[in-house]
């Protein structure tokens, strides 16, 4: 799922080396897609003009008081659920209390001892724990500023300030950079589904912080680990995460001692850098947020949530693997990558003849179709239909057309859409029987190959090659391969 | 002032309404009537218990509401719509918000026009106002000493005459201790009765709006204009039942419980200082209420002595987070010419802020930090819970349970500033019930000797009721009953 | 007894500036709080729930529907310094 991915990237090493083993964790920040902030009526938006979305509360007046929003309780359990966590029996919140001119009091209003959701997975990496807080604003950086005495200046806008945030926090079960993007994208796929948040890393509805550390091989204990925050792209992430694991392998192949701290990758230089500030350790002062009863999770709640969820990608691919017979792999990429699952049942919706054969149809689209389109291009946006394609696999199923011909039929599809049938007769692609002509170039084939025909009453089976070959270049591929070697041991009499 | 103005100025609110409606008097009349007082004498000039008076009648107030016409004084820690509203602190001076307090705003719909904002104390820390950025408010009946606090100006402004009611705010005892050293009438509702969005936060487990009025029955039609649901304070309720107009005039059958530490000698009470003064009046209040039909029982507190120090940890640990707010960014005050982020925090806070608020947010930010919070805040936390279940208890047993609302009456200015917990002190009767959550009067019961206020006249002396959750009505009725039968004249307290 | 160093980290924790001559008597009066509060220490406390909130009923929760916001030049009327249409802070990273 994941080749020629460890090539790119600043700073990128093939791997930490030296028998050493990374552990890394995920802490994602997902925006959740309601329509109003997470403790006021503010509209959630995006690219507005400053500070044109706040009120009262998501300003912070003296007086203000929040009030927790319905459908964020409602998708934070719909989350929940799709990851199998233990739902708490209420939602308390508590009060994260530090100072920063984007934090409008002086606290965050998260969860602390008692989060929403506790426990769970997804594929597999566990789920530690899932819970609910408000965003904070945006600072812009201004530069200097006559206003502000000495110092460089930012202006806070409030807008995003607020806005409904869920933290997922996974267990350290993920070992590669590789391995951590694909299940993020996996995740992304998981909340798209789920239709709790748009998922969007560019408008920063999805924020990924990692925990990063290395470990001998097989050792079970954890190596001190570092904290590597916002990557907001699936390219830095990766990129972020190797940069880190070269980092520490260096210090340790160096024979130093990594130091726990939070970091910052810079995916520019690919530079990595401490982000502890002069300032001392953080002392949150967690405590319950005195403002915000704690709410009952009932029944009626936990029923509404799930009623509203969709088919997700892990139980998809279960279903693709168990109805359609398709290998565990082949099921995965195809419900991790949605749009290609949708595909293939659309493809075997159709009623094409001859109809195709499941995990032929499967191999077809994630092989030669993605092969054919540009990077992460949903194939249903090309011109080749899924009847279309579903009829091309018929053909080749029904060795009415050879695999070779499929390809370059496929290609004309790729250019130009159309209906296999009709490119097959143009381009005259058809399967040569088996019967009259085929055998005759067969024939013409052993007489120009004498020494391979040879070799092979001899028992050399390799030397069928160079006969198959010619009688490929006669036919241009429309021959069937089986066929061939069939026809060639029966002349050959062996 | 003219005998019909000196007659309207003895008015009650409900008289007013009376009054007004009888057409004896309009409202446009009544406000400028008690907006000219309150210019003249609610100044640094006279009491100081304004921190802003009404330049003119507001406009937008029904005239028909049942409040029509009487008009209304309110701590200056409630937010009111592009009126000064500034929590008694530098850091919010001239601050004026974009949105009016529920609280308010519900009375105001009633028909009671905005007068005033009364001075208290910073952030309602405080029980004397002498914590004011604004100086302290004076006492009524004797200037050289506090009205109370911290919604001591709300206090002194009623019982001086120049406003015929006010809101207050009571967190420890913010409501009953003022109303009690100035003769009046405050009420602290149950916990979640009214709304508390917009009232300026000092600690949000325990803050709770309620009226100072001349007596029982303006208390009682205060509130019933202020309770109930809001959508904007998720820990509001809705109040079971209609707030009734108080008609007691017996108390056959009630049964007062008094702590037992008010009956026996106490090293807890003599911390407090009961001044015997206070204790003659509370105690002729107790056998006024015998003769009235109730049955004075012995009730036991268990934790009651450990109330104060649990609140003097919950109350400063909210209000350390509740005031972090205050930053300098987004309004109020910022400190000039500041060098950097940390320089602006710091500066800002550091000027901004007044010594006792500075005191309480250090104390809790102390009791939340790490390696702390069990010790200090979750103890509390627990001792609460203890608190809360002896009332219970002695609820099972009495229908009400009555104490000194203060250990002593109205003390000197700069009497107590030097020394916080002789200051805390003050809240010895009002904190429990606080921290129950449960609602509490405190009634005027008569004028101790102790006080020596100017020609020996004495000092008033509060008398508080406290009942379970919700008997909001049941407490009101047993108050008008003794308010009755002890006849308290407050009237030479009027400026 | 509260030490001075304490004092300052939790001024500092509390973006509180303390002069000089705060210091001390700060230290003293918190100190003899304190003093006053510990006696909560010798209770015992065993098994009991904390309360956070005395009413006990759970809390009201809002529909996600739209509320009207304040116009911007509202919002930003009462601050100290703005610009662009936002407050102005010094840069955190200055
Ligand atoms: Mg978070
Ligand atoms: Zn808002």
């Amino acid at each position: 799922m994941s080749d020629g991915a460890a090539s790119n990237g600043a700073g990128a090493t093939a791997g930490p080396g030296a028998g050493l083993e990374p552990v890394i964790g995920l802490e994602i920040h997902v925006q959740l897609a309601t329509a109003t902030k997470m403790f006021c009526g503010c509209e959630v938006s995006f690219g507005d003009p400053p500070n044109t979305h706040t009120c009262a509360v998501c300003l912070g007046l003296p007086g203000a008081l929040p009030v927790a929003n319905a459908r964020a309780i409602h998708y934070g359990l719909m989350i929940g659920l799709a990851m199998g966590s233990k739902l708490a029996p209420r939602s308390v919140f508590h009060r994260k209390n530090y100072f920063y001119p984007d934090l409008p009091k002086g606290y965050q209003i998260s969860q602390y001892d008692e989060p929403l959701c506790l426990g769970g997975r997804l594929a597999d990496v566990r789920i530690h724990r899932v819970h609910l807080e408000d965003d904070a604003a945006k600072l812009i950086h201004v530069g200097s500023s006559g206003r502000i005495h000495g110092s460089d200046a930012s202006v806070v806008d409030f807008n995003r300030g607020g806005t409904p945030l869920a933290e997922i926090v996974t267990e350290p079960d993920l070992r590669s950079p590789e391995q951590a993007s694909e299940w993020l994208k996996l995740l992304r796929t998981t909340l798209r589904q789920l239709g709790v948040s748009d998922v969007n890393m560019e408008e920063g509805s999805l924020r990924c912080d990692a925990n990063i550390s290395l470990r001998p091989a097989g050792s079970e204990q954890l190596g001190v680990k570092t904290e590597l925050k916002n990557m907001n792209s699936f390219r830095f992430i990766e990129r972020g995460i190797r940069a880190e694991i070269a980092r520490q392998a260096k210090i340790m192949a160096d024979g130093g001692q990594v130091v726990q701290e939070t970091l910052h990758f810079d995916p520019e230089s690919g530079a990595i850098s401490s982000m502890r500030s002069k300032e001392e350790a953080h002392d949150y002062r967690y405590f319950p947020e005195p403002d915000l009863l704690p709410v009952a999770i009932d029944e009626a709640m936990i029923t509404a949530a799930a009623a509203d969820m969709t088919e997700l990608p892990a139980q998809r691919a279960q279903r693709l693997e168990r109805e359609l017979g398709l290998s565990a792999d082949s099921a995965r990429l195809l419900a991790f990558r949605g749009e290609l699952g949708d595909y293939l049942e659309a493809a075997l919706a159709s009623d094409a003849d001859p109809p195709p054969e499941a995990r032929q149809l499967a191999n077809w689209i994630t092989v030669e179709l993605v092969a054919r389109l540009p990077d992460g291009e949903d194939p249903a946006a090309s011109r080749v239909s899924p009847p279309a394609l579903a009829t091309l696999v018929g053909l080749v199923g029904a060795k009415r057309v050879s695999a070779g011909a499929a390809r370059q039929v496929l290609d004309r599809l790729v250019e130009q859409g159309g209906d296999p049938h009709e490119i097959v007769e143009a381009e005259g692609l058809a399967a040569i029987a088996a019967d009259g002509e085929l055998a005759e170039i067969v024939a013409a084939a052993l007489a120009a190959n004498a020494d391979a025909a040879e070799r092979m009453r001899e028992g050399n089976e390799k030397a069928i090659g160079p006969i198959v070959g010619h009688v490929m270049r006669e036919t241009k591929g429309r021959a069937d391969g089986g066929e061939v070697a069939r026809l060639v041991r029966e002349q050959l009499g062996i | 002032m003219s005998a019909s103005a000196t007659d309207l100025l003895e008015l009650s609110g409900a008289g007013a309404i009376e009054a007004a409606s009888a057409g004896s008097v309009t409202a446009p009349e009544l406000f400028d009537l008690y907006r000219e007082r309150a210019v003249e004498h609610g100044g640094p000039d006279g009491l100081n218990c304004f921190t802003w008076v009404a330049p003119e009648a507001p406009e937008g107030v029904p005239v028909d509401g049942p409040l029509s016409g009487v008009p209304l004084a309110a701590k200056d820690l409630f937010c009111t719509r592009d009126v000064p509203s500034q929590a008694g602190s530098r850091i919010l001076e001239g601050y004026r918000p974009p949105y009016t307090a529920t609280a308010v705003s519900r009375l105001i719909d009633a028909g009671a026009p905005l007068l005033a904002k009364t001075n208290q104390d910073e952030f309602a820390m405080g029980s004397s106002t002498e914590n004011s950025a604004f100086g302290p408010a004076l006492n009524p009946w004797d200037r050289t000493r506090v009205p109370g606090g911290s919604s001591g100006g709300s206090a002194a402004a009623v019982a001086g005459g120049l406003a015929p009611w006010a809101l207050g705010t009571d967190t420890g005892g913010s409501i009953r201790q003022p109303a009690a050293l100035c003769g009046i009438v405050g009420l602290k509702p149950t916990y979640g009765a009214v709304s508390r969005y917009g009232m300026i936060a000092f600690a949000s487990s325990l803050d709770q709006a309620g009226p100072l009025t001349r007596d029982v029955t303006d208390a009682a039609t205060m509130l019933a204009h202020m309770v109930g649901q809001d959508p904007c304070d998720a820990t509001s309720l809705a109040f079971p039942e209609q707030i009734a107009m108080p008609r007691a005039e017996k108390l056959d059958g009630v049964r007062l419980g008094v702590p037992a530490e008010l009956l026996h000698p106490s090293a807890e009470l003599d911390a407090a200082a009961l001044q015997p003064g206070v204790r003659d009046a509370f105690d002729a209040t107790l056998a006024l209420a015998e003769r009235l039909g109730a049955e004075v029982e012995e009730v036991h507190l268990r934790h009651a002595e450990h109330a104060l120090a649990a609140y003097y940890l919950i109350a400063p640990s909210e209000a350390s987070s509740n005031l972090a707010r205050f930053d300098g960014v987004r309004y109020g005050m910022r400190a000039p010419d500041v060098d950097d982020l940390l320089d602006m925090y710091t500066r800002t806070r550091h000027d901004g802020f007044g010594a006792e608020v500075k005191r309480r947010i250090m104390l809790g930010t102390y009791a939340l930090s790490a390696g702390y919070y069990e010790a200090y805040y979750g103890r509390a936390q627990r001792v609460r819970t203890k608190i809360a279940e002896d009332f219970r208890q002695a609820f099972a047993g009495v229908d009400f349970i009555v104490t000194p609302t203060s250990a002593g009456v109205a003390f000197a200015l700069g009497e107590k500033t030097a020394d916080p917990w002789a200051m805390y002190l003050n809240d010895y009767f009002t904190v429990p019930m606080s921290l129950a959550g449960i609602p509490a009067l405190s009634l005027p019961c008569g004028l101790s000797g102790d006080g020596d206020g100017p020609g020996g006249a004495g000092l008033p002396v509060g008398f508080q009721i406290a009942g379970p959750a919700f008997s909001e009505n049941r407490l009101l009725d047993a108050a008008f009953a003794l308010e009755q039968a002890i006849g308290f004249d407050g009237s030479s307290a009027r400026v | 007894m509260i030490e001075r160093d304490e004092v300052l980290h939790v001024a500092r924790l509390a973006r509180l500036g303390l002069d000089e001559d705060e210091v001390e008597p700060l230290a003293a009066e918190l100190s003899s709080v304190l003093d006053h509060i510990a006696k909560i220490g010798e209770l015992d406390l065993e098994g009991v729930t904390p309360t956070t909130h005395v009413v006990d009923v759970t809390g009201a929760l809002r529909a996600d529907e739209p509320r009207p916001c304040l116009p911007r030049e509202v919002a930003l009327s009462q601050a100290p310094a703005a610009k662009d249409g936002g407050f102005l802070v010094p840069s955190p990273q200055a």
